[in-house]
């Protein structure tokens, strides 16, 4: 079925192109990196993890949010996802891949990495989060596989397969879980140690990830001749509404309690967020901005008319996306770290470095989902043709 | 024919998976149960400092520079690549959140010397993915350099700032090298070991030794006739963050 990647239009190879070029370039600027050591990010001693981490987090909620197609068609048989289950998984597949190079290129020794699986340490969240999200990969590489596969011979899926797609819905959700539990157990970090974070992580995934679906359909509508049809995304729209109404919810919870509370520890970085503190001021414009754009998506989607609009839900399905990327890529990681435990503001900011090698794996990922939704979609139109 | 390749390969492979698995977790029982007894059985070193008599020579770093250079930790001028095993912090910053406006400014002026805790529940062991650092019967929280896959995530539990990364090459940065100690190569973390090469050897630590003024007495726990324990039944003595449950072995008189 791969060989169907191997031939296209030139807008196609164009874009693969393109992609390959930024990967070339996330290559050299890494193997400077390798070379000379993290020292060449904008990570220190007081901001130990940056926007690597950052990006890591945020794509494990793009992989997770496949469940919110998949769910649906499987287990409410809602038939209408029937066209774009598969987009989901495979979106995951490359969401997956990402976040393991995104950690990858975070370890300041690389190649020890599979010490992870040499000396597995149950009491680690980080190898519980290596399992899951392995796990997670695996589970989505066979689903969608044999999902397409059979629909190319025409013959219904085997039958051991539904147990597998049923095993892939807590877990897609038991990968952001863990991910948060990365963070909200460590008692040296206030700012994480919030019971509502997994929860939280969980709704700006399901916002997310469907409103990044949202985008790609309607791409891939206006692309090819593939159109999974007005109600699916409409559909996807509503759950983007659901998920969004929740995230801003967990999140005036977390300001309430941090600022009403007033407990230094908690209230400095929310004051370091939005107003800044002792003259870093760093990511408070960052942090209104996701503010105005949650407002405008949520003005965008609660009102029926301006939702069934697809021009529309197109603004809408961005500022979704990028209001949950500038708070979980940019925001919270950083700030787990400002103040520091010994009360200091230090200062964090991606060297052109960590944005070189940032872009090229966004840009394997984007290959790797240009790749398969490619393979996906030529299948599906040898059907129609035959 | 292509399906049966496919079958075996996916037979012969897991069950060479399993195999190597199999091989691999005994060999890290093994190693496990090697760590678990090592150190001095019976013994829980812990350090006092009283910060009165650390402060009677205004400026004195002997203890960090003895540190540094017996550990062959690396120097630099910038805060953001700065690596140290033990160091001064002003009290506000030390002991934060217990500082008050009318705190006596002998107190809130003056540097307290802050290194790794070694805490009883140290909670970088507990998120370490390699067991690249563990907690020795003694008490001390060790490093094993040429495990640590510089993930960072124990500098993200450390509710001290204990703990420094090797963000560039060190060797560049030895102003001189004791080549008793290892170097460490780019990549790793590194923090204070109560000088486990001393202990062994039946010397005390390379700061308490150096110290001018003997501010810090280092001991056994377990003993109850050491100087450590007498010192801590007749003094009020404070611990870092008592609060977080790590309970630090590290005591001070303010």
């Amino acid at each position: 079925m791969l060989e169907q990647a191997f031939s296209g239009s030139k807008k196609y190879w164009a874009w693969v192109v393109f992609l390959l070029v930024l990967i070339g370039c996330g290559v050299l600027a890494y193997l400077y990196q390798f070379n000379k050591g993290l020292g060449v990010t904008g990570m220190s001693r007081d901001v130990t993890w940056g926007f690597y981490i950052a990006q890591f987090t945020f794509l494990v909620g793009v992989a997770a949010s496949a469940v919110m197609v998949v769910l649906p068609y499987y287990v409410h048989h809602y038939k209408n996802f029937g066209k774009i289950t598969i987009l989901g998984e495979f979106l995951a597949i490359g969401a997956v891949i990402m976040c393991m190079l995104f950690i990858f290129v975070d370890m300041g020794q690389p190649l020890r990495v599979v010490n992870i699986f040499l000396y597995p340490s149950p009491n680690s969240l980080m190898f519980w989060d290596s399992v899951s999200l392995g796990g997670y990969l695996v589970l989505n590489i066979i689903i969608s596989r044999y999902t397409l596969d059979c629909e190319k011979k025409g013959i219904a899926p085997p039958k051991w397969l539904k147990p597998v797609v049923i095993l892939s819905i807590p877990w897609a959700v038991s990968i952001h879980t863990v991910t948060a539990f990365l963070y909200q157990g460590l008692a040296a970090r206030p700012f994480w140690l919030s019971a509502v974070m997994a929860p939280r992580f969980l709704a700006t995934a399901f916002s997310a990830g469907p409103a990044l679906l949202i985008l790609l359909c309607l791409l891939l509508r206006k692309m090819t001749r593939f159109d999974v049809g007005s109600e699916p995304i409409q559909k996807l729209a509503i759950i983007t509404t659901y998920a969004m109404l929740l995230n801003i919810f967990f999140l005036l919870m977390e300001i309430f309690t941090g600022l009403y509370s007033g407990m230094p520890d908690h209230a400095r970085h929310f004051q370091f967020l939005y107003f800044g503190l002792d003259g870093n001021y760093r990511l408070v414009p960052w942090m209104w901005l996701s503010t105005l754009l949650a407002i405008v998506s949520l003005i965008l989607l609660l009102i029926p008319k301006y939702r069934k609009n697809e021009k529309l839900l197109i603004i809408a399905a961005i500022a979704v996306f990028l209001s949950i990327w500038i708070d979980k890529g940019l925001g919270m990681v950083v700030t787990g770290f400002i103040p520091s435990p010994l009360g200091y503001v230090p200062d964090y900011w991606p060297t052109w470095v960590e944005a070189t090698i940032s872009v090229a794996i966004y840009a394997i990922g984007l290959l790797i989902v240009t790749v398969l939704y490619k393979v996906a979609l030529s299948v599906r139109r040898m059907l129609k043709t035959t | 024919m292509s399906i049966d390749r496919r079958k075996f390969l996916l037979i012969t492979g897991g069950a060479a998976a399993a195999g190597l698995a199999g091989k691999q977790t005994l060999k890290v029982f093994a190693e496990s149960e090697a760590r678990k007894s090592e150190g001095f059985s019976g013994r829980r070193w812990a350090m006092l400092i009283d910060l009165k008599k650390c402060n009677e020579t205004e400026g004195c770093t002997k203890c960090i520079d003895a540190c540094h250079l017996a550990h062959n930790v690396p120097h630099y001028d910038n805060k953001k690549d700065e690596i140290k095993w033990i160091w001064k912090e002003k009290f506000e910053h030390a002991f934060i959140e217990q500082e008050n406006e009318f705190i006596p400014s002998d107190i809130k002026n003056k540097p307290a010397l802050l290194f790794c805790n070694h805490c009883e529940n140290p909670p970088c062991v507990n998120v370490c993915p390699t067991q690249a650092t563990w907690k020795r019967k003694d008490g001390i929280v060790m490093m094993d350099w040429h495990r640590c896959i510089g993930c960072r995530y124990c500098m993200a539990a450390c509710p001290y700032g204990s703990r420094s990364f090797n963000w560039r090459e060190p060797r560049p940065h030895l102003k001189e090298l004791n080549p008793e100690f290892p170097t460490r190569t780019r990549g790793v973390v590194e923090k204070c070991t109560f000088c486990d090469e001393r202990l062994a050897k039946g010397m005390k630590p390379a700061c308490v030794e150096a110290c001018p003024s003997k501010a810090m007495i280092f001991g056994d726990l377990e003993d109850p006739n050491s100087e450590i324990r007498v010192m801590l039944g007749s003094n009020f003595t404070m611990r870092r963050k008592p609060e977080l449950g790590t309970q630090p072995e590290i005591y001070y008189i303010i």
